[in-house]
């Protein structure tokens, strides 16, 4: 059937579309454009200055490398949690499951004063680790604590559907060529569900690079020290630094785009690959 | 005893069990009973004088603003997107399917700080509102906007694979039949989307209600004008840890809520579509 053909069977198209080029112009758009409006605007020394000081760059290596940890942790620990859930069955297994949502429902504010206090030194969890001499709130392990809760949906969420949609039939096969369990695992189970691991990974990154509200009350917020860079924006924007803020949100933005395609490609990536199988 | 050799012996299988459970005891279960076990520290009087106090209750008459304005305009641009997107092909789909996505990878505080850019005192739209009275940044207008902003594509995610999926014969054939235009949508799609709309609101409603960064962005942090999440921040620094938490056990009990209602509509919506007719 052509083009036009299906245009006029089904009405609306013009209306719809219409306005939701207008609503997403104005709301999401217009504001972005603002940012590289104002980002043509700063001198190269400008940029530079904000994007490469020694607090910047402290600031990127806390959030890139919690992150990046609370990711991995969620990976293997999401890993695990999907398993378990779909493979076996146990005593308030629902309710765990209906759990794992918790992080996306339980506004961040919340969480952060949660775990801010849980953690701290005569915190419920953070007594147990003072005699050790473990901190954890107010230090960066802290930012990595508050970083792993908010990301802990995500592997779990993307390899499950995975898990549950796969044919057994190759892990009988496997069996019967004489592979232990362990290996049926690591060596066609992982394999075939990394895609997916991978997914879950990158959603956990991604979204706990612009973690805010978690973070910020479990974290000293000490520039150099324990200062994630949504914090690092935000005391820019209370001393006024538009032009700091404008160069370090660009770039922000710039990376947390260059993850939304990678997502994507990676969901793509992961479809084929079962298809394939 | 015989098992089946696509599982693991039963002591493998049991300790994994026992370490998934401690890992989400430990995230999860703990900081859950925690919130309710200090927010009632100090009593029931004190958890009662905290939420029925003014700053309180215009807390949440704000984030009520915030999220019944936000939801529904962003559930009438999901309907629309997804309409556009599902029924019809044409030129930039997966563009504009990726652009839709924008807000759902932006920081909160980027999200609040692209407004303060557009309707700060220096901004592009800021001197017209100034001059005409109009308070966006530190105001209503502002928190909402910045809510919108983030809570944006929840309900376009959830309709956009749900209508593809479900493709355009259905609507195909409600014309050849003579149905027109509203009809169609009414009689025809919104019954077959209805669980995935329902889905995609109670998402969308969580997230505008726990809105946190973007919004901490955009207020004045004014007792009296903030919202719920800025409200548990006040408390907060200000050593009313106690109060923080009552507040917060109001959220964390909506966010239950949240996760009960969306594990009801999962269950309806597969329910639905296994039976292949819309229930």
């Amino acid at each position: 059937m052509s083009l036009s053909r299906h245009r006029k069977v089904l009405p609306g198209f013009r209306s719809t579309l219409g306005f939701t080029l207008l609503y997403l112009g104005l709301v999401v758009l217009v504001p972005l454009a603002a940012a590289f409006a104002k980002l043509g605007g700063l001198t190269w020394a400008q940029f530079w200055h904000a994007i490469a000081s020694p607090v910047t760059l402290a600031a990127y290596r806390l959030s890139f490398g919690a992150s990046f940890f609370a990711a991995l942790v969620n990976s293997v620990f999401g890993l695990l949690v999907a398993w378990v859930l779909v493979r076996y069955q146990f005593w308030g297994k629902k309710l765990m499951d209906a759990l794992v949502d918790l992080p996306f429902a339980l506004p961040t504010a919340v969480a952060g004063i949660t775990l801010a206090t849980l953690y701290a030194q005569n915190g419920w969890i953070g007594r147990w680790l003072t005699p050790f001499g473990i901190k954890i709130s107010y230090t960066s392990l802290g930012v990595f604590v508050a970083l792993t809760f908010i990301g802990l949906p995500f592997v779990v969420r993307t390899v499950q559907p995975v898990l549950e949609d796969f044919d057994l039939e190759i892990e009988e096969a496997a069996a019967s060529l004489g592979a232990n369990r362990f290996k049926t695992f690591f060596r066609v189970i992982l394999p075939m569900i990394f895609p997916a691991l991978l997914t879950g990974f990158a959603l956990a990154f991604a979204r706990a690079l612009g973690e805010y509200g978690s973070v910020v009350f479990i974290s000293s917020n000490i520039p150099l020290r324990t200062q994630i860079v949504p914090v690092l924006i935000m005391s820019k924007l209370e001393q006024f630094d538009y032009a700091g803020a404008t160069a370090l949100a660009v770039v922000m933005l710039a990376i947390s785009f260059a993850l939304l395609l990678a997502i994507n490609g990676l969901q793509t990536w992961s479809v084929r690959h079962r298809e394939h199988h | 005893m015989h098992r089946r050799p696509t599982t693991e012996p039963a002591v493998v299988r049991w300790f994994l069990i026992a370490i998934a459970l401690l890992f989400m005891a430990l995230f999860l279960v703990i900081p859950l009973v925690a919130v309710f076990a200090e927010a009632f520290s100090k009593g029931i009087g004190y958890y009662a004088h905290t939420l029925a106090s003014p700053n309180a209750l215009s807390a949440i008459k704000l984030t009520c603003i915030a999220a019944g304005i936000s939801v529904p305009l962003n559930c009438v641009f999901g309907v629309a997107a997804a309409w556009a997107i599902a029924k019809f092909d044409f030129f930039g789909k997966n563009i504009l399917t990726t652009l839709i996505d924008i807000p759902f990878c932006v920081s909160p505080v980027i999200a609040g700080f692209l407004y303060v850019l557009v309707f700060g005192r220096r901004g592009w739209l800021g001197p017209w509102f100034i001059d005409h009275g109009i308070r966006v940044l530190f105001g209503v207008p502002g928190i909402v906007l910045a809510t919108m902003f983030v809570t944006f594509p929840f309900v376009a995610r959830e309709l956009i694979p749900l209508m593809q999926s479900q493709g355009r014969s259905a609507e195909e054939a409600a014309r050849t039949l003579g149905a027109r235009g509203w009809q169609v949508f009414w009689r025809v799609t919104l019954p077959n989307i209805k669980w995935g709309l329902l889905y995609g609101v109670i998402l969308c409603n969580a997230r505008a209600i726990g809105e946190f960064g973007a919004v901490s962005v955009v207020s004045g942090h004014i007792e009296g004008a903030n919202t719920m999440t800025l409200h548990v921040q006040a408390l907060y620094e200000n050593y009313d840890q106690t109060g923080a938490f009552a507040v917060a056990s109001v959220m964390t009990l909506l966010a239950l809520m949240t996760i009960g209602l969306k594990e009801w509509v999962e269950r309806k919506g597969t329910a639905a579509s296994s039976k292949g007719t819309p229930s």
